[in-house]
């Protein structure tokens, strides 16, 4: 029992963001007015809340997991202010006259505890350490989105994109299902520690190697990597903008510290556990960034680009997880690929919700802008949103100094220090070749002047959208000038992979994380889960 | 002199160079974000106006200048291969990354080009920006504080951020205030040296991991990652060369990456030009002193003659290529492809003589043609033509301004006794002595009929457009010689031109130190490379030995004598 308490103590970021979505749901279906608008306001609180919460952990849970929650409960709230508007965008939400309300034909309740619960499931994939906790985290984070995505537009691409994405994502969950049962297979437990310590003792056989590599492929889809990316473009294109800035990000960031912790429980150099692993990775990072690259080169949709952009960078973070954490004993600097994974993820939300602020701005005739021509003169006509549009496409492009730029060099500077000197050349021809797409977009905005006032795209006014993007926008320059304190936490946070040694002896009493029932039966499969769920309360401990 | 100098260096010298980069940029910024700051707070303000932002933008660069004279005045002269006014503190501590200054003196000289020309640039465009005049300044500003901080960056990633950052200003110079096909040119422009600058970066990157393997100790000092990164075997200092020229040799640029330039140069407004022209392409050579030659010198040794023989052809070729343009801003631009072929030349020939020269064709360079472009601008401002067919003989109508342009002309094509001659003379004369690198005196000769070509073409030039029977547009009417402002803006350039012509011998001292060290490692294999040679057959021997005895006694003049 005080192992659930302190267990309930560990997740109370996660719990407040429960709470609040179900007050949320509730008032949305609320009669007054003022009531139902209060709705953005409560999830702003308990999302400033959350990151203030996960914030004074620092020390109780994992580092990652500390690091994490805060990115995510931060992000989330600028996120926020970027989808704030969709409920009334869509039409469902009735106007201030409380006699036009029907509660079976609105939206914004629903989509802010969805928006809300999504970001729960990635906050709980930070602290996950037991398989079936991290498919349920991931899954929690997934869920929601397919139906943010149904309802963000009332248009037919966006019911159909909702679809695609959700069998798709049906699909992948089963991939990596079962390959976290194989692992399971292979090690016989569902705990992370106690897999890294069987995994520790040598090379993979062949069921855990195949069970790793389903897993890696099953969580690509969530990342958005080849060879899971298909969906991506549609999805990105059919959602409405801000919803997609929240697709680009939040399964992005479970999805990674999905495959960090399968990794971790491999342990890095992964080469000594399994060559076909390493393989396997390079071939998808390699893949990932030129797929994406080279047909985001191609896109005249400016969603459609920034689809593909995502794609690419999810490339660049894999190129930072193939190097691994590094050698602990070598204090050097550019080593810890982890860390520099770490950083670019966050990195990466917020210049990512940059850029789909300014593009959900823009209307034409009611419906989303898709041409890039429509970006065309922006700084003539609104020189602050052109501005944060440049800011964040140069960062994604990675120019010195802002922060997109220092995510690469601490990414490709770990994977040359870990010896990956080919996979770092081929990740840096990869962002010069995206140099030249994002540099269309600044160029359509800044170079050239508008076209006539009849044909232009409006641009609509949505102050928390703006604000948003504003806000987003100067954090990019803020961590871009003052990296450091960023880069240290993501350096602690990936603390926990570099003392490998000490990691899994610390963790677990081995008595009472050993199966008792067999895995095969399926009816005894809620039990032992449950078990798992207490026992796991062990590794939170903290560990130095 | 002595006691005063050693006192301003330890005591405020180092927070004086961060100030001379930080000033530019912040003056540049505070009119865009001061309104902005001001009316978040709920404050009513006037947006600055085109011409007081264009007075607070002339002045802050006057006030750089002055900076950098004030450090030039502290400077220690007795070691100027000693860094100066070290300014260091930690930026991104846990990726080891600082915001680290230094100079020797040869940055010292191309600083002081860069303080120079911008105030000199920004009077003699002064009505230039007659649109989005906030942002025109904006971006001149951020390139002077970056171009700054390149050649004070001690730390390998602050360098590379500034290498870098100075894309985006001139990208917009070129892109919004630029002729007819400016969008295509400042895209060009930006893609071309960016994607091969990326590959420098991670070419020195791999050094630095280099460094730190064989050392324990990770530093991003540039320093230590030369001094240590150069015992790096010798095939992959070929590779590491070959990251490193993709960079280095499009900014310079040399023969097959240069068509990004001639674009660039010609769709770029004035100011952009002659920034351009005047400091931007010495970057290129500042990273080939920098990296290439200290870092890799077995590689730098061993493909020197490939180099060396792209800098003939691009000599040669673009040198052809002006004797037929008809576009004067255009040929100036060429020109500019076919002078920077020299100083790489001068600069591969890995001898005193050779980087010395190369180090002054970089400063005379960006003088002249700094000014070749400015004196183009102002004829263009006139007659809104740059066609040798629409105008000619301007001399007659404009005599100061005739003066002016045969002047850096006459400087451009080296007339000794102008700085030119120096730089072209000591590359040229590396070059020749330079044949255990090269292999072949040829490399010289051929480039040497480079400096016929390139006299013929800016003869013919000034032929056509100052001299010669007055020929004029239709549509001018009261066209008027230069005014105070413009003669104010081209005069000290002249001046310094003169006085480096006449008397270069302070610079080529100071500048003898720094070269030394960077030429040690070089040296030092070549050496090696010498003793080796008693394996070669008996009559390529002596051969070889008369060479060698040859390049010993040539090596022994040393650079002042050669200048006097």
């Amino acid at each position: 029992m005080t192992a659930m308490a302190e267990k309930i103590q560990h997740l109370t970021p996660e719990l407040l963001l429960v709470v609040a979505a179900f007050v949320v749901m509730l008032l949305g279906l609320a009669r007054e007015a003022s009531l139902r608008r209060a709705t953005f306001w409560i999830s702003l609180l308990a999302l400033i809340g959350a990151a203030v919460l996960s914030w004074g952990q620092a020390g109780v849970i994992d580092p990652m997991a500390h690091f994490m929650k805060m990115s995510i409960a931060a992000i989330g709230a600028i996120l926020l202010m970027v989808v704030a508007e969709v409920p009334d965008e869509v039409g469902l939400e009735p106007g201030d006259d409380e006699k036009s309300f029907d509660p079976a034909n609105t939206s914004r309740g629903e989509f802010y505890g969805f928006f809300l619960l999504s970001l729960v499931g990635a906050m709980l994939c930070a602290g996950a350490d037991d398989l079936i906790w991290l498919f349920l985290a991931l899954e929690l984070t997934s869920l929601p989105t397919y139906i943010m995505v149904a309802t963000s537009r009332q248009d037919i691409r966006a019911s159909e994109a909702a679809v695609k994405y959700f069998f798709l994502g049906a699909f992948a969950a089963a991939v990596f299902l079962y390959g976290f049962a194989l692992i399971y297979g292979a090690t016989g437990t569902t705990m992370l520690p106690e897999i890294a310590k069987v995994f520790a003792s040598g090379p993979l056989n062949n069921l855990a190697v195949a069970g790793v590599l389903i897993t890696v492929v099953g969580i690509c889809f969530k990342i958005a990597a080849v060879p899971m990316h298909f969906y991506a473009a549609d999805v990105y294109q059919g959602a409405a903008s801000p919803v997609t800035a929240f697709l680009a990000f939040v399964p992005k960031a479970a999805g990674m510290m999905a495959l960090i912790l399968v990794l971790g429980a491999v342990g890095w150099p992964l080469v000594n556990q399994s060559q076909a692993l390493v393989a396997l990775l390079c071939v998808i990072a390699v893949a990932t960034m030129f797929v994406g690259n080279l047909l985001a080169l191609v896109q005249n949709n400016i969603k459609r680009l920034l689809a593909y952009s995502s794609v690419a960078h999810s490339g660049y973070m894999l190129v930072g997880l193939i190097a691994g954490p590094g050698d602990a004993s070598r204090s050097s600097w550019l080593t810890n690929g982890v860390a520099a994974v770490l950083f670019y993820v966050v990195a990466y939300g917020i210049m990512n919700v940059a850029a789909f602020a300014v593009v959900g701005l823009m209307k034409r005739g009611g419906e989303e802008v898709e041409s890039i021509d429509d970006i065309r003169g922006l700084a003539y006509r609104r020189p602050g949103l052109a501005a944060v549009l440049a800011i964040a496409m140069l960062s994604l492009a990675g120019i010195p100094p802002l922060v997109g730029f220092w995510g690469k060099v601490y990414l490709f500077g770990s994977a040359i220090s870990a010896g990956y000197i080919l996979l770092a050349v081929l990740a840096v021809l990869n962002s010069a070749i995206g140099a030249y797409y994002y540099l269309r977009v600044v160029a359509l905005s800044f170079l050239y002047e508008p076209v006539d006032a009849a044909d232009q795209a409006e641009i609509s006014r949505r102050p928390a959208r703006t604000r948003g993007g504003l806000i987003a926008a100067v954090w990019v320059v803020l961590i871009s000038v003052v990296a450091g304190p960023l880069v240290d936490s993501a350096k602690r946070a990936a603390g926990q992979f570099v003392d490998k040694p000490e990691t899994p002896a610390a963790a677990v009493k081995p008595a009472e994380t050993t199966p008792t029932t067999p895995p095969a039966s399926l009816e005894a499969d809620a039990p032992v889960t449950l078990d798992h769920r207490e026992s796991v309360t062990e590794p939170h401990t903290p560990r130095s | 002199m002595g006691m005063t100098t050693y006192m301003l260096a330890s005591s405020d010298g180092s927070s004086l160079l961060a100030l001379m980069v930080l000033l530019p940029i912040i003056a540049g910024l505070a009119p865009v974000l001061a309104p902005m700051i001001v009316s978040a707070l709920g404050l009513k303000v006037s947006v600055p106006r085109g011409g007081a932002v264009r007075s607070i933008a002339f002045w802050s660069s006057v006030a750089t200048f002055v900076l950098s004279l004030l450090v030039m005045a502290g400077f220690n002269w007795d070691h100027p291969d000693q860094l100066f006014a070290v300014y260091s503190v930690p930026w991104i501590g846990a990726l080891g990354i600082h915001f680290s200054l230094g100079i020797d003196s040869i940055s010292l000289w191309l600083i002081l080009l860069t303080t120079l020309l911008t105030p000199v640039t920004i009077l003699g465009t002064w009505n230039d920006a007659k649109f989005r005049t906030v942002e025109f300044y904006l971006w001149l500003l951020v390139l002077e504080g970056a171009l700054i901080g390149v050649f004070a960056a001690r730390d390998l990633v602050l360098f590379y951020v500034f290498f870098e950052l100075t894309l985006v200003p001139l990208f917009f110079l070129i892109g919004i205030f630029g002729s007819t096909r400016r969008r295509y040119a400042a895209v060009k422009f930006f893609l071309f040296t960016l994607v091969g600058s990326v590959f420098t970066f991670a070419g020195v990157l791999y050094a630095a991991w280099f460094a730190a393997q064989s050392t324990g100790v990770w530093s991003f000092d540039i320093n230590h990652i030369v001094t240590e990164g150069a015992k790096m075997p010798a095939a992959t200092q070929g590779w590491v060369l070959l990251a490193m020229m993709c960079g280095f040799a499009v900014k310079v640029p040399l023969f097959p990456v240069h068509t990004w330039l001639p674009l660039a140069h010609t769709e770029a407004p004035t100011a952009g030009s002659a920034i351009l022209a005047g400091v931007l392409l010495k970057l290129g050579t500042y990273g080939l002193l920098r990296f290439v030659v200290p870092l890799v010198p077995t590689a730098a040794i061993d493909y020197a003659p490939v180099i060396g023989v792209l800098c003939v052809i691009g000599i040669l070729y673009t040198a052809l290529i002006c004797w037929n343009q008809r576009d004067v801003k255009k040929l100036v631009a060429y020109s500019s492809v076919s002078h920077m072929g020299f100083c790489v030349l001068g600069m591969f020939a890995l001898n005193a003589e050779g980087v010395g020269g190369s180090v002054m064709y970089m400063i005379n360079h960006g003088l002249s043609t700094g000014a070749l472009f400015l004196c183009i601008g102002m004829i263009y401002n006139r007659y809104h033509t740059r066609q040798m067919a629409d105008i000619g003989g301007l001399g007659r109508r404009m005599p100061i301004w005739g003066f002016f342009m045969v002047f850096f002309c006459m400087a451009s094509v080296g007339l000794p006794g102008l700085n030119g001659f120096v730089g072209e003379f000591l590359t040229l004369l590396g070059a020749f002595v330079g044949k255990g690198v090269y292999g072949t005196r040829y490399i010289a000769l051929w480039a040497a009929l480079g400096l016929i070509l390139g006299a013929i073409y800016i003869l013919y030039m000034v032929g056509k457009v100052v001299i010669g029977p007055l020929r004029e547009p239709a549509d001018a009417h009261d066209v008027s010689d230069l005014n105070w402002r413009e003669i104010t803006a081209l005069t000290p350039l002249a001046v310094a031109c003169l006085v480096l012509g006449l008397y270069p011998a302070p610079v080529l001292n100071s500048i003898e130190a720094p070269i030394d060290n960077t030429l040690a490692p070089t040296k030092l294999v070549l050496a090696e490379r010498k003793h080796a040679k008693p394996h070669a057959p008996k009559v390529a021997m002596r051969d070889e030995a008369g060479a060698v005895a040859a390049d010993d006694r040539i090596d022994s003049v040393t650079l002042t004598e050669v200048s006097q």
